[in-house]
């Protein structure tokens, strides 16, 4: 019972990794129409920059987390500058294909800065773990901060998208490009400041991951990308509470498959999971259902 | 030559230059004037051939998008390893031929039970659940087990001990992937496999069948409308891309001692990806070009040493950006209209003259 309650709470804690992570995607998603596939390299950016700051400056792990979310910001703007603006007009394709260039980018420039021998990444959490039921059930304290942060951002988030002018101007981006710009929305400004939320977000998402599983190598990020891509659609690529709900579920998912079926196999139920909800819901468990029109 | 028809004159100058290549690179290598790298490239080149013109089916042709292509290519893979390892008794070239046919078979198979459910789905669902299927395959390679004693072939999913083999070699040892291949690809296979692949898809592109994928790429609700199955054309598209994918897996495992299910991850979808999307979607001749230039170009970067990759980034990025710069874009196509403009003027000045006289 309480291995199962543990399982749980480690599953629900990989879920807001994954959370934080796909809210990047989606929300790029929903406002550019493009699947980002560099996101999931800004995490592992964001988590050298935050154990750089650590190890070699000695500063304070909270300066190191904000000066990783201010990196990745900058990062995640200039990226959008140079490498997507340009192809606004270009086929879907194309625009894949250019972040997959700037993925393997940041993978290669990490490689030749922090070269490729692992890190060990100190977490940035030192609380003592929680001890519960006379200690027959103990949760370490990132597993607390990193479910708390993830509720923190997601009250956040959905305040700034339903009650600031820049977040309802994100909404209608999402919803209609060319109506939003009639109406004298700065797209380009508003697809700016997705980025730059995605990007941060995502260097918070990389400390989290690397405070729980301490490894860090210029390829971290690729996985837990690519997971929390699934999650993304899993709970319907564009939609925020989507996005939340399906990282939760693939965290829980995994983690119990880990336990209870296979470790091996643990990656490939997680798809098996997407692929049977896709089939049933093809647009994702709170994706907007769309009519076809002829 | 004026007679040929537009499509066989293309299909013509495709095939030259496949043969054109091949007959280069013999010359050159009985020379003497190819060097280790650049050798040790040719059986691989001709596999990423086959994969990217095996993709551009599903790509360019079928119009969906495909990001788990590697899986395909590794149920080839490790079927070709099993299928040569364990029929030893057969002469090389037989074992080579049947490791690439078994492979593609299996792979065309896997084709099947991952387009069922993948064709239903459209857009960014149908890539992201290839991409899983792509996982999948992977994962459970990962944790596959096959060996071979007198009594036949043996398989687990747990450990190597679980085959329980008297006397037996263990082919395909889970995630140390499949060791002590007997190595049997030559450049000559990877010739005739790409000329198979070429003329499948060609062939195949040209056909009825061909012209039905086409437009269900195009507009699938009026090819519905017209009565074309899109189902059955579409699962036709994708389990002969995946069968081709296989082959060529059977290829390029054959031309290694040792072969890793890591090999075939995501990163390999996304690089025949590359290809195709940079040889021109549907464009089989372009795919050709992408592949041979883009294997090469890691290669002649090794002397930047640990820049190479860097600068692979950088350039695929600028080719992206200026192929699809809309200034280039109009002027290129004001260039061509110029181009045909003239010549047709001078086509038909010269009739004019010929009247004359």
């Amino acid at each position: 019972m309480m291995n199962l309650l543990l399982n749980l709470i480690n599953g629900i804690s990989l879920g807001s990794v994954y959370a934080i992570i796909a809210l990047g995607y989606t929300m790029v998603y929903g406002i550019a129409k493009m699947l980002n596939f560099a996101h999931g390299d800004v995490i592992m950016v964001g988590a050298y920059i935050c154990y750089c700051s650590m190890s070699y400056l000695n500063l304070p792990p909270v300066v190191g987390v904000i000066l990783a979310v201010i990196v990745c910001t900058v990062l995640g703007i200039v990226i959008e500058r140079l490498a997507y603006k340009p192809l606004r007009s270009a086929p879907s394709l194309a625009v894949l294909i250019t972040a997959i260039g700037v993925s393997y980018f940041l993978q290669n420039a990490a490689l030749l800065t922090w070269k490729s021998d692992p890190k060990v990444f100190t977490s940035v959490v030192n609380l003592p773990s929680l001890s519960l039921f006379d200690g027959r059930l103990t949760i370490s304290a990132v597993t607390i901060v990193t479910v708390l942060a993830n509720i923190v951002i997601m009250i956040a988030l959905t305040t700034f998208t339903g009650k600031t002018k820049m977040g309802k101007s994100m909404r209608a981006v999402s919803e209609d490009n060319g109506a939003a710009q009639l109406m004298g929305i700065d797209v380009n400004r508003t697809i700016s400041m997705t980025f730059a939320i995605g990007s941060g977000l995502a260097a918070i998402a990389g400390v989290l991951l690397c405070s729980a599983y301490p490894t860090l190598m210029p390829t971290t990020g690729s996985m837990p990308g690519i997971k929390a891509f699934t999650a993304a659609v899993l709970g319907g690529i564009g939609s925020i509470p989507g996005a939340m709900l399906g990282g939760i579920l693939l965290g829980v998912i995994e983690i119990f498959a880990k336990a209870y079926i296979s470790t091996q196999l643990s990656d490939a139920i997680v798809f098996a999971v997407l692929i049977i909800v896709l089939l049933i819901r093809p647009t994702g468990l709170l994706g907007k259902q769309i009519r076809e029109k002829v | 030559m004026k007679k040929m028809k537009k499509s066989t004159r293309s299909k013509l100058i495709t095939y030259a230059m496949v043969a054109a290549g091949f007959v280069v690179m013999q010359g050159l290598s009985a020379a003497g004037m190819v060097s280790n790298s650049l050798a040790g490239q040719l059986v691989p080149i001709c596999v990423y051939i086959s994969m990217a013109i095996s993709l551009n089916l599903v790509v360019g042709i079928l119009g969906d998008l495909s990001l788990g292509h590697a899986g395909f290519m590794s149920v080839g893979a490790f079927t070709g390893v099993v299928v040569s390892m364990s029929l030893r008794f057969l002469p090389p070239l037989a074992r080579l031929v049947l490791a690439i046919g078994i492979g593609g078979v299996f792979a065309g198979i896997a084709g099947v039970i991952v387009g069922i459910p993948v064709l239903r789905l459209q857009g960014d669902y149908l890539a992201i659940v290839t991409l899983a299927f792509g996982e999948i395959i992977k994962n459970l390679l990962n944790n596959l087990y096959v060996g071979v004693d007198k009594k036949g072939l043996h398989f687990s999913m747990k450990d190597a001990q679980a085959l329980r083999l008297k006397e037996g070699t263990v082919l395909i040892n889970g995630p140390m992937g499949a060791p002590g291949i007997e190595k049997l690809s030559t450049f000559l296979a990877g010739f005739v496999l790409v000329l198979i692949v070429l003329t499948v898809t060609l062939n195949l592109v040209e056909s009825r069948t061909g012209r039905a994928i086409m437009a269900i790429r195009d507009n699938r609700i009026a090819a519905e409308s017209v009565g074309i199955n899109v189902t059955k054309y579409k699962l036709m598209a994708f389990v002969t891309s995946a069968g081709l994918a296989g082959m060529a897996g059977a290829l390029y495992a054959l031309n290694y001692s040792s072969v890793l299910p890591k090999k075939f991850d995501f990163n390999t979808s996304i690089l025949i990806l590359v290809f195709v999307v940079l040889g021109g979607m549907g464009n089989i001749r372009g795919s050709i070009i992408a592949a041979t230039v883009l294997t090469i170009l890691p290669e002649a970067l090794r002397s930047l040493n640990d820049y190479r990759m860097l600068i692979y980034a950088i350039v695929l990025i600028l080719v992206m950006l200026v192929t699809n710069n809309p200034f280039l874009k109009t002027n290129w196509v004001m260039l061509k209209k110029r181009m045909a403009f003239w010549r047709k003027n001078k086509a038909n000045g010269g009739a004019a003259d010929g009247q004359k006289k």
